[in-house]
């Protein structure tokens, strides 16, 4: 079953269109990566099916609902999150108070999600009073993952989720995203790293010039020799 | 210069309530409200007619509070008028400054329209109440308190100082503590972050006006009871508020209190060597001062 | 009232909004090509006034010196009256924009208003420096033995035109320079990336500078029109609001429009001034802020649903007419 789905998207900044006719679908309990070159317009495609950016031509349906140019905390309310590439944590806040505004929209208790997702990242409850602006970037990217999934979305989507991240950290949070996979979350991830994304992936999309070039199954786009070479640097 | 400093204090304690306001909206809508000054006098005359009009016409009686310079009445006029300028405060945004955010104006724009709305308040306050200096309660004597160091305070002052912390208490426990407050701190982080995590960051920013408004009544209030009333009160605080909310780091509530008694102390104890009308000029050096050495504020945290 | 009459009121209607549309030029290059706000029009209008009355009276001398006191009076002419005013009003310009140019628009905005209360109140008490509130009288009118006085304000309408029209010429002239195109580069925020921070400050400066100058020509012009000043003339209220109101409805970016908006505001202001001496007798002392109060919603309006103004900005006209 189809969770999320755009049909002929089109969206863009000022008077240039960045996103041309981009069609893309996201099923239940898949992870799907979205790769291509910087400038690909794959940070404007997430943003646009978020309600971020307003679309100029096309439809967005998630769980069988047109959402298409609602606003984000509108469309954050039919079971959809998204984290943010840069300035994705709230730093004059606590790291608990980061994940209580996730679940702002709740009006039940949410104790037992908190500890769900404490227990996904152990690391934060041990910090969970300390402000946030003094982290470190893996901690800042657990804080934005964990405030994300505080309202048991259907469909996560992540931009960029390893980008300025050390090496070693890559991988953890790579697992983290395996992690929440796991929980029955369907997950659309944007990414530069694109061969370790690629890996985790149940799919790809290839974007280039904001349009669809290439899908494939994940393993079938890393064994795709042209691919690799036009798009995933050799 | 004791007593100055302790007068300053008081004066600082009403500057404060109103820089709160104007860094609390400055951090979360990013707009220099001009009309929080006059929001200030709204509230003195607001709580005048409920004073002098609608409580004689209720019959609740004019009697005061031991060595108080009031009773029952402004006690009970008080808060109403606080909840009556954060009702002006929210329409204020609704009606002027929010169409212009939707279509993105230009900043010319939106700060010719803090002025404007600035101007249309005191002018409604001015066709209904006059130009008149006004107090609400004309000839009371005033008995002051003898305290060390040859200090003479009023009960009346000593009221304001305790009104003034309980409202600061008020407000950091609704900030801590307050679902709607901690939303508040998350929105002026970052107001994008906020909408993705479905936060109604309208209903964030009618609180925000709503409260600023609120601080600014009971500031005007304090400072009708200790000073006087006049059209021109809340525009003469004006500079100061802004200097204290510079001098704190815009968007730093903590800051722009203690910014505020340092403007209040500034400004009284510039007395002593300038005539009294200077008020307004020594917050505009001290603010000149503060841009050319530390533009950002001395609590840091300032967005620029 | 015969027509005589009739055209002699236009007249001094006229002068005025000439005097208003120097004012409204001079806040254009600030604001209209450069984006930058100034909300101490009235500081600048109060010290052109006072620094070219003092430059064209002489000193008080016997009797007279014991009631009125100045800083100095070099009994000059009125053009070196306006031009000391636009000098003395660039210094201050510079002075305020030094600590404030760098930072964001609302700096310069508060730290206008507080320039323009500190001069105000100066003029008010320092009794040495201009006679305090009593202000200064009789001031010297140009050319006044050519008619008679009570013709003498057609004189003064040429003057002021022709004061106006040459500043029009010069501010479109700058203004499609380079410079010009630069000015407005930063008011929509588009620098280019050959431009440094010290640059955009350098430019943000001479706008500054050159917009007060002007605006200090304004205030001469007043000064020799009315023949006397006082300090309470030159309030926010009166010295700024009505000008930002003026170029605002005109059209900010659009010299045209700042002398239309002059015209225009200044005649349903006194427009208003008739309508309001029919309010009943309890509501006529309150009649100038029942004034202002339309003046302000209409500004409020004009901000909301033509914030481009009457004639709109050049550039945008010539675009809806393709």
């Amino acid at each position: 079953m189809k969770v999320l789905e755009t049909k002929n998207l089109v969206s863009g900044y000022g008077e240039t269109d960045i996103l041309h006719d981009v069609s893309i679908e996201l099923k239940e309990k898949e992870i799907v990566s979205i790769i291509g070159p910087n400038g690909a317009g794959k940070s404007t495609l997430l943003k646009t099916i978020f309600g971020l950016l307003r679309p100029r031509g096309g439809v967005v349906e998630l769980i069988g609902a047109e959402v298409t140019g609602l606003s984000p905390d509108r469309i954050v309310r039919k079971g959809m999150s998204y984290v943010p590439q840069v300035d994705n944590v709230f730093p004059s806040l606590t790291i608990q108070e980061n994940l209580e505004m996730g679940a702002f929209i709740r009006t039940d208790d949410y104790g037992d999600k908190l500890e769900e997702v404490y227990e996904l990242f152990p690391l934060l409850q041990e910090r969970k009073n300390d402000k946030v602006g003094k982290l470190s970037g893996g901690q800042r990217q657990m804080i934005a993952m964990g405030r994300a999934l505080m309202l048991d979305p259907r469909v996560l989507l992540l931009d960029e989720p390893s980008a300025s991240l050390a090496p070693i950290l890559v991988g953890m949070i790579f697992e983290k995203i395996i992690d929440i996979n796991k929980t029955g979350v369907a997950i659309m991830v944007v990414e530069q790293n694109a061969r370790e994304t690629l890996k985790i992936s149940d799919r790809g999309y290839v974007l280039a010039m904001g349009r669809k070039v290439f899908e494939d199954t994940g393993k079938a786009i890393l064994e795709n020799k042209e691919v690799g070479k036009l798009y995933l640097g050799g | 210069m004791v007593e100055l400093i302790v007068y300053g204090i008081v004066l600082g304690a009403i500057i404060a309530l109103g820089s709160i306001g104007l860094t609390l909206v400055y951090g979360i809508v990013r707009f220099a409200n001009f009309a929080h000054g006059d929001l200030m006098t709204a509230g003195a005359y607001v709580a005048l007619f409920l004073v002098t009009g609608l409580s004689a016409w209720l019959g609740i009686p004019d009697t005061t509070f031991g060595s108080l310079s009031f009773g029952w009445r402004m006690a009970l006029a008080f808060p109403i008028a606080m909840l009556c300028v954060a009702g002006v405060s929210i329409l204020l945004d609704r009606i002027l400054y929010r169409p212009l955010r939707a279509k993105r104006s230009h900043p010319v724009i939106m700060a010719m329209s803090a002025l404007g709305a600035a101007f249309i308040v005191r002018m409604i306050v001015l066709i209904l109440w006059g130009a008149d200096y006004r107090f609400y309660r004309p000839g009371v004597m005033r008995p002051a308190i003898l305290l060390p160091l040859g200090v003479k305070i009023r009960p009346d002052q000593i009221l304001l100082l305790l009104v003034v912390f309980s409202l600061v208490i008020l407000l950091y426990l609704f900030l801590q503590r307050s679902k709607m407050g901690k939303a508040m701190r998350a929105t002026a982080d970052n107001m994008e972050l906020a909408r993705v995590s479905g936060i109604d960051t309208e209903r964030v920013i009618i609180w925000t006006w709503g409260i600023g408004g609120a601080l600014a009544g009971a500031g005007g209030i304090l400072y009708g009871i200790d000073v006087q009333l006049h059209g021109g009160m809340g525009f003469n605080l004006l500079l100061p508020m802004f200097a204290a909310t510079i001098l704190g780091g815009i968007g730093n509530v903590y800051g722009a209190l203690v910014g505020g008694l340092v403007m209040g102390i500034a400004q009284q104890v510039s007395t002593a060597y300038l005539l009294p009308t200077y008020k307004p000029a020594v917050a505009f050096i001290v603010m000149i001062l503060i841009l050319l050495i530390r533009p950002q504020g001395i609590f840091g945290g300032g967005r620029s | 009232m015969e027509i005589g009459g009739i055209i002699a009121y236009l007249v001094s209607l006229a002068i005025m909004a000439g005097i208003f549309a120097v004012f409204a030029l001079g806040l254009n290059i600030q604001c209209g090509y450069t984006g930058l706000v100034n909300f101490g029009i009235a500081g600048f209008f109060c010290v052109g006034a006072y620094v070219s009355a003092m430059i064209t009276t002489p000193m008080p001398t016997g009797l007279y010196a014991q009631y009125v006191k100045q800083l100095f009076g070099f009994n000059l002419p009125f053009v070196i009256g306006l031009l000391g005013a636009a000098l003395v009003c660039g210094i201050i310009a510079y002075l305020i924009g030094y600590p404030t140019l760098r930072l964001r628009e609302d700096y310069l905005a508060i730290a206008t208003i507080g320039i323009a209360e500190t001069l105000r109140l100066v003029f008010n008490n320092e009794h040495w420096l201009a006679n305090g509130p009593r202000g200064l009288m009789g001031l010297p009118q140009p050319l006044h033995w050519l008619v008679e006085p009570r013709h003498y304000n057609y004189i003064y309408l040429v003057i002021v035109s022709v004061v106006m029209v040459v500043i029009y010429i010069a501010i479109e002239r700058v203004i499609r320079s380079p410079w010009g195109r630069v000015l407005r580069a930063i008011r929509e925020d588009e620098y280019s990336s050959a431009m440094s921070g010290k640059d955009i400050f350098s430019f943000k400066m001479q706008s500054l500078i050159f917009g007060s100058m002007i605006m200090g020509v304004g205030g001469a012009l007043y000064a020799h029109y009315t023949k006397a000043i006082s300090p309470d003339v030159f309030t926010p209220l009166y010295g700024t609001f009505i000008i930002w109101v003026m170029l605002m409805a005109g059209g900010s970016g659009n010299n045209k429009g700042a002398v239309v908006g002059a015209f225009v505001v200044w005649f349903i202001w006194t427009l208003a001034k008739f309508l309001t001496d029919f309010l009943p007798y309890a509501l006529k002392a309150r009649a100038p802020y029942i004034r202002f109060l339309i003046i302000m919603i209409l500004l409020e309006v004009i901000l909301i649903y033509r914030p481009q103004g009457l004639m709109g900005e050049e550039k945008r006209v010539s675009k809806m007419m393709d």
